[in-house]
């Protein structure tokens, strides 16, 4: 294959990686922008969403679609709810605190990875594409079902964006987040709050896990890189900016994509990596520094 | 209207507010005032529950609201003017206003009383607060708190970093809200600049009310000011 067809693949590679690398990251960085609390077991959440897509689907019979689309429900809504009863159980009890929830999310994320290998097994899973289209190009084919993970993350992402801007618990969500003193002060339910992002953070990985599993295939390890991915994007995009989160995801994965299908998955990371290192000494608030109190 | 009896409050082990007893009448503008370190802001935050009482109790129209949780507080009826204001600043004009509608506003009918009284908010609601002038972020912080329909309202410094002509439209306006009903304290340092607008001013000292006077008590004998709040004040 040429030059050009290749640069092609890559970025449409690239752009799938970046697309889930946004939902995922972009959780992250709602967690943190609103809480202020680092949630590590993030990853975990991603992972869960995957293993509970597999587990549903494998439950559904008939058509693949079937099983899909039930995953696609059925996994953000377990993963929701795993979150928000650590949300109660756990961060809740430590009063948010950012040291100690660091440090309980570090526990959360290998109970989460130990629950999942006991009930599920150290196996990776398949889940099958909901439907299998091929698109042709003159020089390669490509899977139709990866322009759909493209788009659907495109349209969960315009989504987010409505509900954080255009509606109630999008502008109690923004308040919260520049100053919970303050938006206690004007009747507030912050402890609400927080459950709420906390959940939909979580659910936010699940839906990218969902989206991603038919490519990947679940397994109770799978959390670690998008852990990895996602604090990069978050500190490069500044910590608690979505606008940013949602930019340096989609630098980071389609550069991560395409190095990955140009050199090797390896030197994407470290680049990454290097490229955090010199954000955080050049520019420590991020690219796109959020504001709050 | 407002009982405050016997209030403890703390910062970890520092104690900052020793024993205190006020009392606030309905429609009464009364003035807190104190040297840095006396303890105002800790009463206005203590009076909204974001710092606990240890020891007395706050009632407000019978409901004990040092028992509540704080986000209870403004939804019993008592909206809150911060130090340094405190807009949500990335938040436009509007919807900081919206904010101050969630808890008790009756929407619109709120919206538009508080923009009634400082029209200037009108031309500015699709504007980011952060934006603002020093004076216009000052009536947007009230107006916000106003949306509330409070029947008391805790401005804590309101005139801090303004300029004079600002401070005088500051206090038209908690003279304006004299003439609704609404119950006011007033924390300033610069007593005279407000005292044509208030009923009573309290001196706080080390935590504790030294003296409640009448404005006009004041007036006669401005002395009060020096002993209380410092030379210079």
């Amino acid at each position: 294959m040429s030059f050009g067809p290749h640069l092609l693949l890559a970025f449409l590679e690239g752009m799938v990686q970046a697309s889930v690398l946004t939902l995922t990251a972009l959780g992250l960085s709602l967690v943190f922008g609103v809480m202020r609390v680092v949630n590590v077991a993030h990853g975990e959440f991603f992972m869960l969403g995957a293993v509970s897509a597999w587990w549903i689907a494998s439950l559904a019979a008939g058509h693949p679609a079937v099983g899909f689309v039930a995953a696609l429900i059925g996994a953000p809504l377990i993963v929701g709810a795993v979150a928000l009863a650590a949300e109660r159980l756990v961060l809740r009890r430590l009063d948010y605190n950012p040291e100690a929830t660091i440090v309980a999310t570090i526990g959360l994320l290998f109970i989460l990875q130990q629950a999942a290998l006991t009930f599920f097994g150290a196996d990776a899973r398949p889940v099958q594409a909901p439907f299998s289209y091929r698109i042709v190009f003159p020089w390669f084919g490509w899977s139709g079902y990866k322009l759909f993970v493209i788009a659907a993350a495109g349209a969960m992402l315009i989504a987010v964006w409505l509900v954080l801007t255009r509606t109630r618990i999008g502008l109690v969500m923004r308040a919260t987040q520049f100053d919970r003193e303050t938006a206690q002060a004007f009747g507030i339910r912050v402890d609400r709050v927080y459950a709420g992002v906390f959940a939909a953070g979580a659910m936010l990985a699940a839906v990218a896990a969902v989206l991603i599993v038919p490519i990947s295939q679940a397994h109770y390890l799978m959390g670690l890189d998008p852990l990895l991915l996602s604090f990069i994007v978050v500190i490069i995009g500044g910590l608690g900016s979505l606008k940013g989160t949602v930019i340096a995801a989609l630098v980071i994965g389609l550069s991560d994509g395409m190095i990955s299908v140009f050199f090797s998955p390896t030197l994407a990371k470290i680049l990454g990596t290097l490229l955090v290192a010199l954000v955080l000494v050049v520019r420590p608030g991020g690219l796109v520094g959020g504001q709050s109190r | 209207m407002l009982a405050i009896e016997g209030l403890d409050c703390f910062y970890g082990d520092v104690q900052v507010l020793r024993g205190l007893t006020l009392s606030v009448a309905p429609g009464e503008t009364l003035c807190l005032t104190g040297r840095n370190g006396a303890g105002k802001t800790t009463l206005m935050k203590a009076i909204m529950g974001l710092v606990r009482a240890r020891a007395g109790r706050i009632v407000l129209d019978g409901t004990e609201i040092s028992a509540l949780p704080p986000d209870r507080v403004p939804k019993a009826g008592v909206g809150y003017v911060p130090q340094g204001r405190r807009l949500f600043s990335e938040l436009t004009v509007r919807e900081n206003l919206e904010i101050g509608l969630m808890a008790r506003g009756r929407g619109k009918p709120a919206l538009e009383a508080a923009i009634a009284l400082f029209p200037v908010l009108a031309e500015r609601m699709g504007q980011r607060s952060g934006t603002l002038s020093g004076g216009e972020q000052q009536m947007l912080a009230m107006a916000r708190a106003l949306c509330l329909e409070p029947k008391l309202l805790l401005l804590d410094e309101p005139t801090e970093g303004l300029m004079p002509s600002m401070i005088a439209a500051i206090r038209q306006s908690v003279a304006a809200l004299k003439a609704t009903g609404v119950s006011v304290i007033l924390v300033e340092q610069r007593v005279e600049a407000v005292l044509d607008a208030v009923d009573r001013v309290a001196f706080l000292e080390n935590g504790q009310l030294r003296e409640t006077v009448s404005a006009e008590a004041i007036r006669a004998d401005r002395s009060l000011i020096d002993r209380y709040v410092g030379i210079g004040h």
